[in-house]
């Protein structure tokens, strides 16, 4: 393993956030207690997804500019990636709920946006499943991939400012009100979310490597 | 423009108006699913029950009949069609040809719904209106999901398939926005939804628009 500055920082930082987001003088809210330390890990992954997932977009647009088919598989691994910190921020935010609301999944405006991403990107694999051409299969479910993202960014940004919802700072608020974030807690939030991309661009980067190997074998 | 967009959506609704093979077959499948709902809950006197169940039978019809309005063109219609016509004129008058297409067919249902399961609607105006917008939403989402489906081989669930994840949003704020409606609320509360619906619309068309010319090239 190449020990590359980011990947050694990645690590760092990861140790950092799990040592320390238990470590940390969690302050005290009603209801939420001890669990506000789920922030270090459900929120910064749910932003590590979506920043994978912007990066998807970026190459999806880039392959339909230039035809070239590096972006389509680099839009395609980091969708990969993508859903499984997805898939962990559902479980982890599905703990949360559980000890907070007291059962694992509600009837909110977010929870619906996140498993409505989820079964969006779900439908992408299996779009590209039922296509043989490589080239066609690339076009295809790049024009798929923009509009659903797209589409899910409204559903996801939009929705929640309109109507009542249980997860803390929606309902009236902007998204993610920096104003109430404690200054201890955001000494280990940001760095989380730094460490959660690097670890997935580090899966992203692997994961590339073995597809260039498993083509190269198929030659 | 304007004109390659009107003889289109024109040549569309002749040939619909006289085979009328497809807009039956979808009041069929429409008319008995009301009339096996009427045969299971016999009359419906509340709101929330009487509004999902009318969006879901919309939502399966509304799959259905684009799927099938794209799909059963053979490959050498395809070929006329890429040949003589631009992409972003094919596929506006293709949205508006559903959308017309769709809002009838809500009409009907909501028809024999009311006549079946009772009509619970107190502002029948604004549940037009409200209809009227998700039925527009539904038809260019669709219409772009069959696009994709009928490129990567047509075969119709893979329309299901792409289409329900991102209906999502629409359904949702049509379902909310419609039971206002039914519900008799003032305009003011439910005008939030219906721009929400506008502008998924207006979104959705754009980006098909944009999207489109990368599927034509078949």
């Amino acid at each position: 393993m190449k020990l590359t500055w980011w990947k050694v920082s990645a690590i760092l930082l990861l140790i950092y956030t799990v040592i320390y987001g238990f470590l940390v003088e969690a302050p005290r809210m009603a209801i939420l207690n001890e669990t506000i330390r789920n922030l270090f890990f459900h929120v910064t992954m749910w932003f590590s997804m979506m920043i994978l997932l912007i990066v998807s977009l970026i190459h999806s647009i880039k392959y339909l500019g230039t035809f070239t088919i590096r972006h389509d598989e680099i839009a395609v691994e980091s969708v990969r990636v993508a859903m499984v910190f997805g898939i962990l921020g559902l479980l982890t935010g599905m703990v949360w709920a559980k000890y907070t609301w007291g059962a694992w999944w509600v009837n909110d405006v977010q929870l619906n946006g996140a498993a409505g991403t989820m079964l969006v990107y779900t439908a992408y694999f299996l779009l590209r499943g039922a296509i043989e051409d490589e080239s066609k299969r690339a076009r295809i479910s790049s024009v798929y991939s923009i509009f659903a993202f797209t589409m899910m960014v409204v559903f996801i940004i939009v929705l929640p400012r309109m109507t009542d919802s249980l997860h803390p700072g929606k309902g009236g608020n902007p998204g993610f009100s920096t104003y109430d974030l404690d200054s201890n807690l955001r000494l280990i939030f940001y760095p989380a979310i730094i460490g959660w991309t690097l670890l997935g661009v580090w899966l992203l980067n692997i994961k590339l490597r073995i597809n260039k190997i498993n083509n190269m074998i198929i030659k | 423009m304007i004109n390659s967009v009107l003889s289109i959506f024109l040549k569309d609704a002749l040939l619909e108006a006289r085979r009328k093979t497809s807009f039956a077959g979808i009041l069929v499948y429409v008319i008995g699913t009301v009339y096996v709902c009427y045969l299971s809950f016999r009359l419906i006197i509340d709101v929330p029950t009487w509004n999902a169940l009318y969006w879901i039978i919309l939502l399966f019809a509304a799959v259905n009949a684009v799927a099938r309005n794209f799909l059963v063109e053979t490959r050498g219609i395809q070929l006329y069609n890429y040949l003589i016509f631009s992409p972003s004129s094919f596929i506006i008058s293709r949205i508006l040809f559903n959308v017309i297409y769709l809002f009838s067919i809500a009409m009907v249902t909501y028809l024999f719904y009311a006549l079946f399961l009772g009509n619970l609607v107190q502002d029948i105006p604004m549940f037009l209106i409200s209809a009227f917008l998700g039925t527009a939403c539904l038809s260019s989402i669709l219409t772009l999901m069959s696009a994709i489906a009928s490129s990567a081989g047509g075969n119709p669930s893979l329309v299901a398939i792409l289409g329900f994840p991102v209906i999502l949003p629409t359904l949702l704020t049509v379902i909310r926005s419609s039971k206002n409606a039914i519900d008799g609320l003032a305009w003011s509360v439910n005008m939030q939804y219906l721009i929400v619906l506008g502008t998924l619309f207006i979104l959705s068309l754009v980006l098909a628009i944009l999207l489109f010319p990368y599927l034509w090239k078949d």
